[in-house]
C-alpha cells in the first residue's frame, strides 16, 4: 500500500522545514433545539426569529441543558474511541463581543465530557493515527453582519446558543493533505453516528487551525499561530500553506513568531492578524454557577454504546473480508454511510463485482457530474439491483445495460418494464441469431475467406458486426458459439 | 468597627497599570481620578481577602456550589416559536430585525 | 375601623376571606399610606392603577379561595415583572421593561396577591445600606434622635416598606445577608431559604451560587406563608431543588422542648457592642427556659467567611453583569467603535460600588491570580461548609446575632468598603454554606433601635427555623415602634 512517501516540507532558503498542525473542529450537534434553550436550530431562518430570552441573555435568564446534545457528544466520543468522563463541568469563558449576548460562552474547560481518543487516516504512504485530545460541549455565538451599513454592524442571534462539539486534535497532523483527510474522516464518523451533518457551507463544521513549523529533525515545537474559523477544506489547506510559508520566511530572517490569533482572507489568500483581538485575551474561565456538574451513570453511557452503528473503519474491514474487495474499493464505498448502505443493498441482492463496477463506475460518474449526494441518486438501490439481475440472467447485454441506465436516470419505473417497453431484451433465439449471422457472413464473403486462410483476428470483427446488426441485442456468448460453428 | 484587621502583608498589590488592564478586560473606562480611588479601594479589599493565606488548604477540594442537585436535562424540543418582538423590544438602537452596534472591524 | 395596614399578612388575607373588608378596601388603605410616604423612597416604581383593577376584579368575582387573595405586595426591584419596569436600582436598567415574569413573583400573583410596585435596593443588590441605589437612599422608618438611619441593604426598600406598613409583606433576595441584615435594622422578620429552595429564574443575578429569594414580613407566621407560596422546584432553574412540597405555615408550632441549639464561639467577636452580646444571652435564656438544650459549638473558619465571600461574589458578579453591554437592552452610551461603546456604557451605567466589585471579580479570575484568590476561596468555602456539616451532627439550629450593630447613619461607612462589608459578618456564612437562616426582632436598644437574632438551620430544614423563631417571638412579644414621622 505504501508505494508513496510522505513529502510535505517547506524548503526555505536555508533549511527544510516540517509543518505541525493541530485542529480545533467545531461541529454543530444535529439537534432540534439549542444547547441551553428550547429555540430552534434550523438553518436559514429570518434574523432573530429563533432567539429565546435565554439566547438573548435577558436579565435573570438561566440555562437548562438539552439531554439529546449530551447524548450526541457521548456518541461522538465513543465513535472517536475516546474516554467518556462520567464527571464533567461547564465553565464560563468570559469575553466581550457584540454577538456574544451573555458576555461569556458556556463551555467546558478543565473537565470536558470526552477525553483522549483517536482517528485513523488512510494516506497514500500508509495508515496514520491522529490523537484526539478532547471533545467538549459549548454554545455557539450569534452572527455579526458587517456589510449592510457603512457605519453599523447588525447582530443576528439565531445561532446564539446552538450546541457545538469542539473536537481538539493533538498536534499530529503534518500536511494540508492529512488535514483534509482528517476532516473528511471526522465528518464521516459523525455522519455515520448522525451527530453532526458536517455541512461546511452552512457552518455546521468549522475549524480553528493551529500551525507551527520546525526544522526537519528538530524535537521541540515552534511557536504556533491559530487561524480562526475557516470553513472549507480548500481554504483550510490554503491557509496552512500560506501560514507555514510565512512562518518559515520570518524564522529564516532571524525573526520570531508571535503567538497570535489570525484570520484567513479568502479573497487575498493570506492570513493576517485579527484586529478585534489585538488586546491579549484573558478568558477568566470559572465553573458555571448556574449549572451543577454533569454526572453521568455508567449505564447511561453503556446504553448509548450499545446503540452505536457500525463505523467507517469497521465497515471497511468487513467489506474487505466479506466481499473480498480491495482495501481501496472498500475505502471508497464506506467513506460515507449512505454510499455504503446503497452498495450493500445492491451487492447483497445481486453480484458483488458487478455492484462495485456499477456503483463506483456509472453511478458515481453521474452523481459527480450533477454534484448530487447518493441519497438524491436518480437511480435507487432497488432499481440498480434489478438492472444487474437483468444482466446476470442474460435478459440484457452489458452494452444494453448502459443504455438502460441512461433511461433509468429519467424514468424511475422498474427496469424490467423499461426493457420490455423499449424492446431491449437480449436476442437469444438461435434461429433468429443464425439469420443475422448468415446475413453478416453473406455481406462479408471476402473477410470470411481471409479468416479461413488463417487471419484469426477477424473473429472479433464478425462478433461486432453481428451485435451491431442486432442493434446490440444479440447475446454475445451465443453469438460467439454460433459463429465458431459457422466458420469452422 | 475594627474586627478582623490583623492583616498579613499583602502578597500582591494592584498598581495603576493593573487597574488599566482590569478596566480593559471588564470594559469599564476609568478616569485618572477614578483610577486613584480604585487603586486605594481595591488594594484594601485585596488585603482584606488575603487573610485566607493564613490557611493551609493544600489538601482541600475546591467547591463551586453547595447544591447537591443532579443536573436536570431538557428534552430536545422546540418550544420557543418566534419571540423576535420580545427580544428586540428593549434594544437601545431600534431596528425591526437586528440589534445594531457601531461598526465592528475584524 | 382598625388600621388595615397594621394587620399582618395572615390577618389581612383572613380579613378578606371572612369578608371583613373588601380587597379594594385593604388596597386603598395601603395606597393612602404609600402616597404619603415618598420621603422614605421605598418605591422605584408603583403600579397602583393595575393594582386597583386587580382588587376590583377579585371583589367582583367573589372567589376568595387563593392563599394570598387580595394581599397588596410590593417586591424588590430585582425580580423581573412583566410589563413593569425592572431596574435593579441601576441606571443601566433604568428603562428596562421585561416581557416575562420571574418564577417567584408569578407564584405570588397565581395566589391572587396584588403587585403594588417595585422596591428600592442597592444597585444590583450590592451593598449593606441601600446607599448604592441609582434612585437614592431609602430611609429607615426608625431614627436616632431625628437623624436618618440606613435601612440596611441590599433589600433596604423592602425592609423599610414592611416596617412602615407600605406593603403587607415582601420578597427580597439575599446573597450575603441582604434579606436578614435590613430586616434586623428595621425590626422585621427576614428569611433566607436554603439555596435551591426558591427558583432564581427571572431574578436579576448578582452571584449565582449565593443568591436566594426569601420572605420579609411583619412576623414569623407571615414568613411561613410567603415561603409556602414562593418555594418549590422550577425546571427552568437547574440549581433549584426537587423537594416534596409541605406547608410551613400549617406545620408551624410553638415548641422547642428538647431542641438542640448551638452557640458558635467564633461569633463572639472582638469589640462586639455589649448590647449585642446581651441580646444574644437573652435569646439563649429564653430558649433554655422553653426547654431547649444549649450547646457550645465551634465553627472554626468563621473569620474567613467574609474574605471568601468578597472573592466569590464579585467573581460571579463580574461575569453575571457582563451582559449589560448596551447592545440588546438597557442604557447605552455612544462610542466611536464597539469597544468604546462598551467602555462608556459600563462606565456611565454602573455606580461605583458595582464597578468596584466587577473590577475585583475580574482581577481574582484573571490569569495568574485565579489560583491565589478564586480557587483558594473555593477551598475555604468547602472548609466553612464542612464546619456546619460537622456542627449539625450535634445540634438542630444555631443561634447568633444577625448584625454586629444596630442601624447606622448615612455616610458612616460608605467611604470604607471594608467597614461596610463587615456588616455581613454574621449573615454571610449561611450563603456560603447554602443553609437557611432567619432574622427576627427581639427588642430595642437604649436608642430605641431594633435588635435581632439569627437562627441558621440544616439544609432544607426551614421548618425548625420557623418553629424556633416562632417560639421566641411569642415570648419576646416585639411590637413595632415606628412613629410615622415622615407622614
Ligand atoms: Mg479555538
Ligand atoms: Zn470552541
Amino acid at each position: 500500500m505504501s508505494n508513496k512517501e510522505f513529502n510535505y516540507y517547506i524548503n526555505g532558503k536555508k533549511s527544510k522545514w516540517e509543518v505541525i498542525i493541530g485542529l480545533e473542529v467545531h461541529a454543530q450537534v444535529s439537534s432540534n433545539a439549542k444547547l441551553f434553550s428550547n429555540s430552534s436550530t434550523k438553518f436559514g431562518a429570518d434574523p432573530n426569529s429563533q432567539v429565546s430570552l435565554i439566547d438573548a441573555a435577558m436579565p435573570g435568564m438561566l440555562p437548562v441543558i438539552n439531554k439529546f446534545c449530551v447524548e450526541q457528544a457521548i456518541r461522538t466520543g465513543l465513535g472517536l474511541k475516546a474516554k467518556i468522563n462520567l464527571n464533567s463541568v461547564f465553565d464560563r469563558k468570559n469575553y466581550f463581543y457584540a454577538d456574544l449576548p451573555q458576555g461569556y460562552q458556556i463551555s467546558q474547560y478543565k473537565y470536558p465530557i470526552v477525553g483522549e481518543g483517536e482517528v485513523f487516516l488512510d494516506m497514500p504512504y500508509g495508515a496514520k493515527k491522529i490523537g484526539i485530545e478532547r471533545l467538549h460541549l459549548e454554545q455557539d455565538a450569534g452572527k455579526s453582519i458587517h456589510d449592510q451599513s457603512p457605519t453599523k454592524t447588525f447582530i443576528d442571534l439565531n445561532r446564539s446558543g446552538i450546541a457545538l462539539m469542539e473536537i481538539v486534535s493533538k498536534p499530529d497532523l503534518r500536511s494540508p493533505e492529512e488535514v483534509a483527510e482528517y476532516i473528511k474522516k471526522l465528518r464521516s464518523i459523525m455522519r455515520y453516528l448522525g451527530t453532526c451533518d458536517g455541512n461546511m457551507e452552512e457552518g455546521s463544521l468549522r475549524a480553528d487551525v493551529n500551525v507551527s513549523v520546525r526544522k526537519v529533525g528538530a524535537l521541540e515545537f515552534g511557536t504556533r499561530c491559530e487561524i480562526k474559523n475557516v470553513n472549507s477544506i480548500k481554504f483550510i489547506q490554503q491557509a496552512i500553506q500560506y501560514e507555514a510559508k510565512r512562518q518559515v520566511d520570518l524564522l529564516e530572517e532571524g525573526k520570531f513568531i508571535d503567538q497570535e490569533t489570525r484570520l484567513f482572507d479568502t479573497k487575498k489568500n493570506e492570513t493576517r492578524q485579527m484586529r478585534s483581538k489585538e488586546d491579549a485575551h484573558d478568558y477568566r474561565y470559572f465553573p458555571e454557577p448556574d449549572l451543577p456538574a454533569l454526572r453521568l451513570e455508567s449505564n447511561f453511557v453503556e446504553e448509548i454504546r450499545k446503540k452505536l452503528p457500525e463505523l467507517p473503519d469497521d465497515k471497511k474491514k468487513r467489506f474487505v473480508n466479506e466481499y473480498k474487495i480491495s482495501s481501496y474499493d472498500a475505502g471508497v464505498l464506506t467513506a460515507d454511510k449512505e454510499t455504503s448502505d446503497y452498495f450493500e443493498k445492491v451487492a447483497k441482492n445481486s453480484d458483488v463485482k458487478l455492484a462495485i463496477t456499477w456503483v463506483s463506475g456509472e453511478l458515481f460518474a453521474v452523481l459527480n457530474k450533477h454534484s448530487l449526494s447518493i441519497k438524491d441518486s436518480p437511480v435507487s438501490a432497488e432499481n440498480l439491483t434489478k438492472l444487474i439481475l437483468l444482466i446476470m440472467n442474460n435478459t440484457i447485454s452489458g452494452r444494453i445495460a448502459k443504455d438502460l441506465f441512461e433511461i433509468m436516470l429519467k424514468d424511475s419505473r422498474d427496469p424490467k418494464v423499461l426493457v420490455e417497453e423499449k424492446g431491449m431484451v437480449q436476442e437469444s433465439n438461435i434461429g433468429e441469431l443464425e439469420k443475422i449471422i448468415d446475413k453478416v457472413l453473406q455481406n462479408n464473403q471476402d473477410k470470411v475467406s481471409e479468416y479461413k486462410s488463417g487471419k484469426d483476428k477477424l473473429f472479433g470483427f464478425f462478433v461486432g458486426s453481428v451485435i451491431k446488426e442486432s442493434k446490440g441485442k444479440a447475446n454475445p456468448a451465443l453469438v460467439n458459439e454460433l459463429l465458431k460453428k459457422k466458420l469452422s | 468597627m475594627l474586627i478582623y484587621l490583623h492583616l498579613p502583608l499583602s502578597l500582591m498589590s494592584i498598581n495603576k497599570e493593573t487597574i488599566k488592564k482590569i478596566s480593559k478586560l471588564a470594559r469599564i473606562s476609568v478616569s485618572n481620578q477614578e483610577t486613584n480611588r480604585l487603586e486605594k479601594d481595591l488594594n484594601s479589599i485585596l488585603k482584606f481577602v488575603e487573610q485566607l493565606n493564613h490557611l493551609n488548604t493544600d489538601k482541600i477540594t475546591p467547591i463551586s456550589s453547595v447544591s447537591n442537585e443532579v443536573l436536570t436535562m431538557n428534552k430536545d424540543e422546540i418550544k420557543i416559536i418566534n419571540e423576535k418582538e420580545d427580544i428586540l423590544k428593549n434594544s437601545p438602537e431600534k431596528n425591526e430585525d437586528y440589534y445594531v452596534v457601531p461598526k465592528v472591524i475584524e | 375601623m382598625t388600621d388595615l395596614c397594621k394587620l399582618t399578612l395572615v390577618e389581612s388575607v383572613q380579613h378578606i376571606k371572612e369578608k371583613k373588608c373588601a380587597a379594594l378596601d385593604l388596597l386603598n388603605s395601603y395606597i393612602k399610606r404609600i402616597e404619603k410616604s415618598d420621603k422614605l423612597n421605598c418605591f422605584n416604581s408603583k403600579d397602583l392603577d393595575t393594582a386597583i383593577k386587580k382588587a376590583k376584579s377579585i371583589d367582583e368575582k367573589k372567589d376568595f379561595s387563593k392563599i394570598l387573595v387580595g394581599a397588596p405586595i410590593a417586591v424588590k426591584d430585582l425580580f423581573c415583572t412583566r410589563d413593569v419596569k425592572t431596574t435593579a436600582s441601576s441606571k443601566m436598567l433604568e428603562n428596562f421593561i421585561p416581557t416575562y415574569e420571574s418564577t417567584v413573583t408569578q407564584k405570588l400573583w397565581n395566589e391572587d396577591a396584588i403587585l403594588l410596585g417595585k422596591l428600592n435596593c442597592d444597585e444590583f443588590a450590592m451593598g449593606s445600606s441601600n446607599e448604592t441605589s441609582f434612585f437614592g437612599n431609602v430611609l429607615n422608618p426608625y431614627r436616632l434622635n431625628n437623624d436618618n438611619l440606613v435601612p440596611g441593604g441590599s433589600s433596604g426598600g423592602c425592609a423599610a416598606a414592611v416596617a412602615a406598613n407600605l406593603t403587607s409583606a415582601t420578597v427580597g433576595t439575599d446573597t450575603g445577608g441582604s434579606i436578614r441584615q435590613p430586616a434586623a435594622f428595621t425590626g422585621i422578620v427576614g428569611l433566607k431559604p436554603t439555596y435551591g429552595r426558591c427558583s432564581r429564574w427571572g431574578i436579576v443575578a448578582f452571584a449565582s451560587s449565593l443568591d436566594q429569594a426569601g420572605p420579609m414580613t411583619k412576623d414569623v407566621k407571615d414568613a411561613a406563608l410567603i415561603l409556602d407560596v414562593i418555594s418549590g422546584y422550577d425546571e427552568k432553574d437547574s440549581t433549584s431543588a426537587n423537594k416534596p412540597k409541605t406547608s410551613f405555615l400549617n406545620s408551624l408550632k410553638n415548641n422547642v422542648k428538647g431542641l438542640k441549639v448551638g452557640i458558635p464561639k467564633e461569633y463572639r467577636v472582638e469589640n462586639m457592642p455589649e448590647e449585642v452580646n446581651s441580646l444574644w444571652q437573652e435569646g439563649i435564656k429564653i430558649l433554655k427556659e422553653q426547654g431547649a438544650i444549649i450547646k457550645d459549638i465551634s465553627l472554626a473558619h468563621t473569620k474567613y467567611a467574609l474574605p471568601t465571600y468578597y472573592i466569590i461574589a464579585p467573581a460571579e458578579a463580574s461575569s453575571n453583569l457582563a451582559r449589560y453591554d448596551g447592545v440588546r437592552y438597557g442604557f447605552r452610551a455612544e462610542g466611536k467603535d464597539l469597544t468604546e461603546m462598551y467602555e462608556n456604557t459600563r462606565s456611565k451605567g454602573f455606580g461605583n460600588e458595582v464597578k468596584r466589585r466587577i473590577m475585583i471579580g475580574t482581577y481574582v479570575l484573571s490569569s495568574g491570580y485565579y489560583d491565589a484568590y478564586y480557587l483558594k476561596a473555593q477551598k475555604v468555602r468547602n472548609l466553612i461548609k464542612t464546619d456546619f456539616d460537622e456542627s449539625f451532627k450535634d445540634v438542630d439550629v444555631i443561634l447568633t446575632p444577625t448584625t454586629p450593630t444596630a442601624a447606622f447613619k448615612f455616610g458612616e461607612k460608605s467611604d470604607d468598603p471594608i467597614a461596610m462589608y463587615l456588616n455581613d459578618i454574621f449573615t454571610v456564612t449561611a450563603n456560603l454554606a447554602g443553609l437557611p437562616a432567619i432574622s427576627f426582632p427581639i427588642k430595642f436598644n437604649k436608642d430605641g433601635l431594633p435588635l435581632s437574632l439569627q437562627l441558621i438551620g440544616k439544609s432544607f430544614d426551614e421548618q425548625t427555623l420557623l418553629n424556633t423563631a416562632y417560639s421566641i417571638e411569642k415570648e419576646v412579644n416585639f411590637k413595632s415602634q415606628v412613629k410615622d414621622w415622615w407622614m
